[in-house]
């Protein structure tokens, strides 16, 4: 499945676009990170590329069949949506609230069968939180409630995962579980366009990279082409270097002084 | 596992409900033995004939009744605490009780019979949450805004049965107001009961029908819509199916509060928050609470205890540990 976003702009209130022009497309096995400060952009992006917003200039296609004429169902069944962590105000069971993506392939009185409970396990295993399915989700942690929605996504069949700053809030190693278990999905298949405040993580996860400044594409292409020492001052307004470590992962790193010198 | 817990505990409530309906059935006022009450019940011939009349026409009715308006407060209550995203809702939030409250009065105060206080009190039910819903519709139908809509819209109708109170006569028709306002069963008959009756059927078998996406509602918007789900016209759906249940029943029952609130957090803490199984705890364990307090209303006292009152003595303790418990685990995931 390829998702494609030609010349896509989008203003909440006419004639104030708060995305220009922005163009990416995504195959099926890769990540693209979006980048950009707050207010860039990013997220309003991420809404025309799963059919909430439709832009007001451009074309977002699924497959060369644009996303505006695919039905709520059709949809749902080729994205996912990984929204930012959210509390619940009820304790549904893991299993449970990923059951609910089976909602675009059931009707209005139906109920999910046999085969959609094996296929939320498959999901839960594939995301590596199987054990959790009897747990209420507002027990469990930030990191792991992000995988849930995750599994939920895969429980809908969605080929490609659009998720909104999943790595905020959480310490570097839920990080990775989170951003490593979506490069695994990306080996078997799925692709994800991942929103994100870190540029250490595009360079640690992503295949390519969209930088947004100002709702317009500064940059796009690998994360070395996109993200540069310029381009980054341009994203955030304030210089930075980057940094190459010996297992070859980069480091954005900010030019001040620290405040200590030891 | 929670999905068997849940199984479980139905199969142990439901009998509970049918022995409290039996128990309901046999005992009262009228000076007979339980055991000569059962046998009259069940046909015996040496029954007589007055107590077969009383258990058939008197009994039997009001206890239906009471199963009835307990099931559907319930349900409507979790569904309407799904829906809001809010588990301190209840079907006063959206101006049902005081709308069917305004009805009643009126109707009361133009010396109108129980067909019409049923009448009166279903339609301005039903017309005070179409207002919050024709609020709610034109900006988005958005939880808190028909939340809003619906504090407004109670507001008002309550002015209304103020007013109507106050005009009204104060040796005949405001006695029969309070009276009305503080809830009972005891009017019940057949007549009045049937429309309740296939009412609440006919709304169950909708919400059982429906439970499961009644998990989908307790999404937000945005979250529902990437599902594919539309949640606008479903919110207003249930949301409609609710208020009939509700006004049906405060029709028939008056003022009767708690329990849309009360029963389902304790059904919810029995079988988790899937409407599968939340929506049929909550009707068995709505009915069998009612048919409880009810029977307690008419035999623990030699006069009758309003329903109102008793179900607010019980419903507001009960409401207070509820609450410090919902803090007290609030408090220490944080």
């Amino acid at each position: 499945m390829r998702l494609t976003a030609v010349g896509v702009s989008y203003a909440y209130v006419p004639g104030e676009e708060v995305l220009r022009d922005v163009s990416l497309s995504l195959a099926d096995g890769e990540v693209v990170f979006v980048l950009g400060s707050n207010g860039s952009g990013k997220t309003t992006l991420l809404h025309c590329l799963s059919g909430m917003h439709q832009p007001t200039s451009g074309t977002v296609t699924v497959d060369d069949r644009p996303l505006v004429q695919l039905t709520p169902r059709e949809r749902a069944r080729r994205i996912g949506v990984v929204p930012q962590l959210h509390e619940p105000a009820f304790a549904f069971t893991v299993a449970e609230a990923v059951l609910m993506g089976r909602a675009p392939h059931l009707g209005l009185f139906a109920r999910p069968g046999r085969d959609d409970r094996a296929i939320v396990d498959r999901a839960l295993a594939a995301v590596g939180i199987l054990a959790l399915r009897g747990r209420a989700y507002t027990e469990i942690s930030g990191g792991e409630q992000q995988l849930v929605l995750v599994a939920r996504g895969l429980a809908q069949g969605a080929r490609c995962l659009l998720m909104d700053e999943p790595a905020a809030h959480l310490d570097p190693r839920h990080r990775h579980e989170i951003l490593g278990t979506a490069r695994g999905l990306a080996a078997d298949g799925h692709s994800f366009v991942v929103t994100s405040h870190q540029p250490d993580n595009a360079f640690l996860y992503a295949d390519s990279v969209l930088l947004l400044v100002d709702g317009r594409a500064q940059g796009y292409g690998t994360p070395g082409e996109a993200l540069t020492e310029e381009s980054l001052r341009a994203a955030y307004g304030m210089e930075f270097e980057i940094l190459r470590g010996e297992s070859g992962a980069r480091a954005v790193v900010p030019r001040i002084r620290p405040a200590s010198s030891d | 596992m929670t999905s068997e817990r849940g199984r479980r505990a139905l199969w142990i409530l439901i009998p509970a409900a049918a022995v409290l309906f039996l128990v309901s059935l046999v005992v009262g006022r009228y000076g007979v033995r339980p055991i000569e009450a059962l046998r009259a019940l069940f046909g015996s011939a040496d029954a007589s004939d007055v107590l077969r009349a009383l258990i058939l026409r008197v009994r039997l009715p009001r206890t239906i009744a009471a199963a009835c308006v307990g099931a559907n407060l319930a349900v409507s209550g979790a569904v309407l605490q799904g829906l809001f995203r809010n588990p301190l809702i209840d079907g006063r939030v959206l101006g049902v009780s005081s709308g069917a409250a305004f009805g009643a009065a009126l109707a009361l105060s133009l010396a109108g019979g129980a067909a019409a206080v049923q009448g009166l009190s279903f339609a301005f039910a039903l017309g005070a949450v179409g207002l919050v819903a024709w609020i709610g519709w034109r900006f988005g139908a958005a939880p808190l805004v028909l939340v809003v809509g619906g504090i407004a819209v109670s507001a008002l109708f309550e002015a209304l049965v103020g007013l109507v109170k106050y005009v009204a006569d104060p040796l005949s028709q405001l006695p029969a107001i309070t009276y009305w306002l503080l809830g009972g069963l005891g009017a019940s008959r057949w007549e009045t009961l049937l429309p309740l009756a296939a009412i609440t059927v006919l709304g169950l078998v909708f919400f059982t029908l429906f439970s499961w996406r009644l998990n989908l509602l307790t999404l937000s918007d945005a979250e529902a819509a990437s599902l594919g789900v539309h949640v606008r016209p479903l919110r207003i759906v249930v949301i409609g199916v609710a208020t009939v249940l509700i006004a049906a029943s405060v029709s028939v029952s008056g003022m009767i509060g708690w329990i849309g609130l009360v029963v389902p957090h304790v059904a919810r803490a029995w079988v988790g928050a899937a409407h599968e199984r939340l929506v049929p705890m909550a009707a068995v364990l709505g009915a069998a609470t009612l048919i409880g307090l009810d029977t307690i209303a008419r035999t623990a006292l030699p006069s009758e205890i309003p329903l109102g009152i008793l179900t607010g003595l019980i419903g507001i303790p009960a409401f207070l540990l509820l609450f410090l418990r919902l803090v007290r685990s609030r408090g220490a995931e944080r």
